[in-house]
């Protein structure tokens, strides 16, 4: 072997190290994305919360791994063991201001309205005018960025579904937000990586304003 | 040999990609609770665990060499180990230490209710101050349901644990309001004059309280004024008594609002349907405007200023208690004109700046005569000369001037210190005169008022803190100073529990009606012990509150002679007590009450009493029920309150030939009952779209029509006594509240639809 040799099988090794890193990266986002869909107990999603901030803090300059660990903890938030909604909340917000330092967009504001929302279900009446108000907000301004995001309608949808008529709420007028949303999600092609869930529940959500 | 090179590279490389560290351990809080959720992370690499329930973690990693471990949980403060990955397993057992966090903290809570929306550990919020039942949108009324004040209706001011009206203070963004009610009309009690609206926090000191703030023997009323609206609207109301409208405009980039506001009251519709004990020869009539701008600074800061001008006359005619065959007519017209100016800064390095000024003017003029059923004045002998004293005219004017700084240092996480100034430029004036003996007397006084003061807040941890400060005080008109030491101390005993101590010395300076004759007098001292366990629970609140209090250099009459009086600083008193406050908005769905009860036990030797007695203020026993139920599908909330006081002393003293006054009668009032009724309809609660917003508003005092009585007034005999009632039993009261908004928060969404 020849010294030319030698040099070329370093390059290569350089060339597939540094590919090797991004391949890593598709990777494992890919391997928990999938292990995230089917977490469930709390001690579960928190771990996934927990990788999916190593893999943020470790690469710097995606949005993703911040916004899953945020979507993670939104559906620790989710589960009614969780107590403390307030301190989980501050978890979101903490994953969420990583992510919204490198992009806001669509998808964050989605979990931003989520982690506003939760909170404001802890005492709706009191906190109506200001978790409440910051949940519509997100979504405003979500939907700025990107009218056609089906997760924001799917999250509007539920807002109105869990608002009593009396109160401008309702099925009849979640109906048509659902559907909305469902139609984006049969047309939506998301990006690799990219966040899909939302269309089960909303087609879910859609069978009960029938 | 090249190839030997690369054969031991692919090697290492292999070795490198298979052979894993296994890192294990348990990470656990300070108090050796373990810690769920906390993250681990090897610096620059994916590889890393999420502690479960036990506080245990493990990952297997392939990095090699010296990493750093990066160990977190919110809450708590991180810390960084490195470690040598050398494919050995490793394990650890850290402790992670508690932040001092706001949201965690203890907080002082003895002596104090705070009132707010913001607030952090908030008894009631603004809207519970507008809807509880007998309030009608009253803060003062409100405040009463609360434990520690007394149920006093026959002159404002709220009267808190043994302390007289006067003996407490209420202050807006810092500074001190020189007329908070409108002007006294004997024997009624008068409302406030700020809307419970205009104000985001109020906090509610029943003793005890910061150096930041003085002049108040028994409590200080803490208003916080709203920074910017939500939203610009109209608003108008509309009620048989009272008619207004105002807007409040927000700018575009939300940093600025500016508003005004009018309205109009007479009763005289009313008091045509409703009987009032009182003879009106003069409608009351009140016209109120009030104007404002804010403006957020760039730096985050706040400047807010908020001016109202109120103008106000009434005259009524009582049967006079000397002679049946008389009346009182008394007459009073108010000018009133109140500005705050205030300007909240951020600045570099923790410091935060808050600038205050503030100017007042109050004018009165007061007419009394005596008159004959005919109403036409009535002039006597000197043989009834005590009755020439009813015919007089007064003509009164306060103006006060007042500025301040405080400025507010952090240090380290919730520790802070804070020190300031205040200046306080009084003009008082009275000018007194009697037809009959042709005095015409004008009485003034200046005062140039001086405090200092500094404050700390010290966390020793999240669950012990405590609040050192000390107060100077300087007055010009009685050339007297002041030093007054104030700690508390709050201790958390359990999760949601905790315990707090408080004391302080506070001085007040005597009434303007007293420095008037004399200002060869001190200031009044009042010395507070406290201690307070509250459990606070998101939906439940319980406090049992301990205090004594020690009243010394309180104001004495000296009588010079039946008209003429002066005074020293020879009274004393004191008041203890024992008071209960359980608000509970969760045991019952939809359905929201407390529970205020006190005890009292006070004596005191000041003004005309003889002896050390219990101030005519005063109840032994005094409790509040309030509830509150808003019915959704109805849209209506129902509001009642039900306040019970045992009967208060009343004294009559009776001035002897030797100008020495001397007990002549003396008992108690009946008890005092009064159930409130109060009812709100919202049609478009919750409907976000709507462009009109209305509530409609209905409320009944003294439902059940229960015959108070406030105490006596004594004829000059003494053989005669007439009691103080209410100018009615009952209080009714129907208004629409409309308001015009522009809430934008939906349309984008409903555009896309």
């Amino acid at each position: 072997m020849t010294m030319q040799k030698t040099l070329l099988f370093f390059a290569l090794l350089i060339g597939i190290g540094a590919h090797a890193q991004s391949d890593k990266y598709m990777a494992t986002m890919q391997k928990n994305i999938t292990l995230l869909d089917s977490a469930k107990t709390i001690d579960q999603l928190q771990s996934m919360a927990g990788t999916f901030d190593r893999i943020g803090d470790a690469e710097k300059t995606q949005w993703l791994p911040y916004y899953y660990a945020a979507f993670a903890q939104t559906l620790i938030g989710w589960n009614p063991d969780t107590k403390d909604k307030d301190a989980n909340a501050q978890k979101i917000n903490a994953y969420l201001a990583k992510a919204e330092a490198i992009e806001k967009n669509a998808e964050t504001y989605s979990v931003e309205n989520m982690s506003a929302t939760q909170q404001m279900l802890v005492d709706p009446q009191s906190r109506y005018m200001t978790n409440g108000k910051d949940a519509a907000e997100a979504l405003q301004k979500g939907l700025a960025i990107d009218p056609n995001n089906p997760r924001l309608y799917y999250l509007q949808g539920m807002s109105l579904f869990n608002t009593p008529p009396q109160f401008g709420g309702g099925k009849d007028k979640a109906k048509p937000v659902f559907e909305k949303s469902v139609a984006l999600f049969k047309a939506a092609q998301p990006k690799p990586l990219y966040p899909t869930w939302g269309q089960k529940q909303a087609e879910a959500q859609l069978a009960l304003c029938q | 040999m090249i190839r030997s090179i690369i054969s031991a590279s692919l090697i290492l490389l292999f070795h490198s990609l298979t052979a894993q560290t296994l890192v294990s351990g348990s990470v656990k809080d300070g108090k050796g609770h373990p810690l769920r959720g906390a993250s681990l992370a090897l610096k620059g690499s994916y590889d890393g665990a999420t502690t479960d329930s036990l506080g245990s973690f493990h990952f297997q990693t392939t990095e090699k060499g010296d990493f750093t471990l990066v160990v977190s949980s919110i809450g708590y403060n991180p810390i960084e180990q490195i470690i040598n990955l050398a494919g050995t397993p490793i394990s650890f057992h850290l402790v992670l230490k508690e932040q001092l966090s706001e949201l965690k903290a203890v907080t002082i809570t003895a002596g104090s209710f705070s009132a707010g929306d913001s607030k952090r550990g908030a008894v009631l919020s603004s809207l519970d101050i507008a809807t509880t039942a007998g309030s009608n949108a009253d803060i003062t009324a409100a405040l009463k349901t609360l434990p520690g004040a007394q149920q006093i209706g026959e002159q404002e001011g709220l009267f808190v644990r043994g302390g007289a009206g006067y003996e407490a203070k209420q202050y807006i963004d810092g500074t001190l309001v020189n007329n908070p009610y409108y002007s006294s009309v004997p024997d009624i009690a008068q409302r406030g004059r700020f809307s419970p609206f205009l104000f985001k926090g109020t906090v509610f000191s029943t003793g005890g309280y910061s150096a930041l703030y003085g002049e108040a023997l028994s409590s200080v009323v803490l208003l916080e004024s709203i920074d910017l609206p939500e939203k610009s609207e109209i608003d108008a109301t509309i009620s048989p008594i009272v008619v207004g409208l105002g807007t409040q405009q927000l700018a575009k980039d939300k940093n600025s609002s500016w508003g005004f506001s009018y309205n109009y009251v007479n009763p005289v519709v009313y008091f045509a349907a409703v009987k009032q004990v009182p003879d009106y020869f003069s409608m009351p009539q009140y016209h109120n405007a009030d104007a404002n701008f804010r403006i957020r600074t760039k730096g985050g800061g706040m400047i807010k200023y908020y001016t109202t001008f109120a103008y106000n006359n009434l005259g009524l005619r009582r049967q006079d208690w000397d002679s049946l065959n008389m009346n009182d007519a008394f007459a009073l017209t108010n000018h009133n004109w109140y500005n705050n100016l205030s300007w909240r800064e951020y600045l570099n390095n923790g410091w935060k700046m808050d600038l205050g000024a503030s100017y007042s003017t109050n004018l009165d003029n007061i007419g009394q005569q005596v008159e004959n059923l005919q109403n036409q004045p009535q002039i006597f002998s000197d043989s009834t000369f005590w009755m020439n004293y009813k015919n007089f005219g007064v003509n009164q004017r306060q103006d006060l001037t007042q500025v301040r700084a405080v400025f507010d240092k952090k240090l380290g996480a919730l520790s802070a210190i804070r020190f300031g100034s205040e200046y306080w430029y009084a003009c008082n004036y009275q000018q007194y005169h009697t037809v009959e003996y042709n005095i015409d007397t004008l009485y003034k006084f200046h005062d140039n008022f001086n405090s200092l003061f500094a404050e700390s807040d010290i966390y020793l941890t999240n669950e012990l803190a405590a609040k050192v400060g000390v107060r100077y005080e300087h007055s010009t008109v009685i050339n007297k100073s002041d030093l007054a030491p104030r700690l508390s101390l709050a201790y958390r005993t359990g999760p949601a529990a905790q315990v707090s101590l408080a004391y302080g010395i506070f001085y007040q300076k005597p009434e303007n009606s007293q420095l008037f004759y004399t200002t060869n007098v001190g200031f009044t001292k009042a010395t507070h012990y406290i201690i307070n366990y509250q459990k606070m629970t998101k939906d439940r609140i319980f406090r049992v509150e301990a205090y004594y209090k020690k009243y010394d250099d309180l104001i004495k009459t000296v009588p010079v002679n039946y008209f003429f009086s002066t005074y020293n600083n020879t009274g004393s008193g004191y008041a203890k007590g024992l008071e209960f406050f359980w608000r509970d908005k969760k045991s019952i769905k939809d359905f929201d009450y407390w529970i205020s009860y006190s005890y009292l036990d006070t004596k005191r030797n000041y003004l005309n009493y003889t002896s050390q007695l219990m101030p005519s203020f005063a109840a032994t026993h005094t409790a509040s029920i309030v509830m509150k139920r808003f019915f959704t599908k109805i849209k209506c909330g129902v509001n009642l309150t039900y306040s019970f006081a045992t009967g208060r002393p009343y004294y009559n003293f009776i001035l002897d030939s030797v100008n020495k006054y001397n007990l002549a009668e003396n008992g108690k009032t009946r008890d005092f009952n009064s159930l409130n009724f109060s009812a709100e309809y919202v049609p478009s609660v919750g409907n976000t779209k709507a462009k009109t917003f209305v509530v409609w508003f209905a409320s009944v005092s003294n439902v059940l029509g229960y015959n108070a009585v406030y105490g006596y007034n004594f004829s000059y005999s003494g053989l005669y006594r007439q009691a103080i009632t209410p100018p009615a039993n009952r209080f009714y009261f129907i208004g629409c509240f409309l308001s015009w908004g522009v809430d934008r928060s939906q349309d984008a969404i409903n555009n896309n639809l």
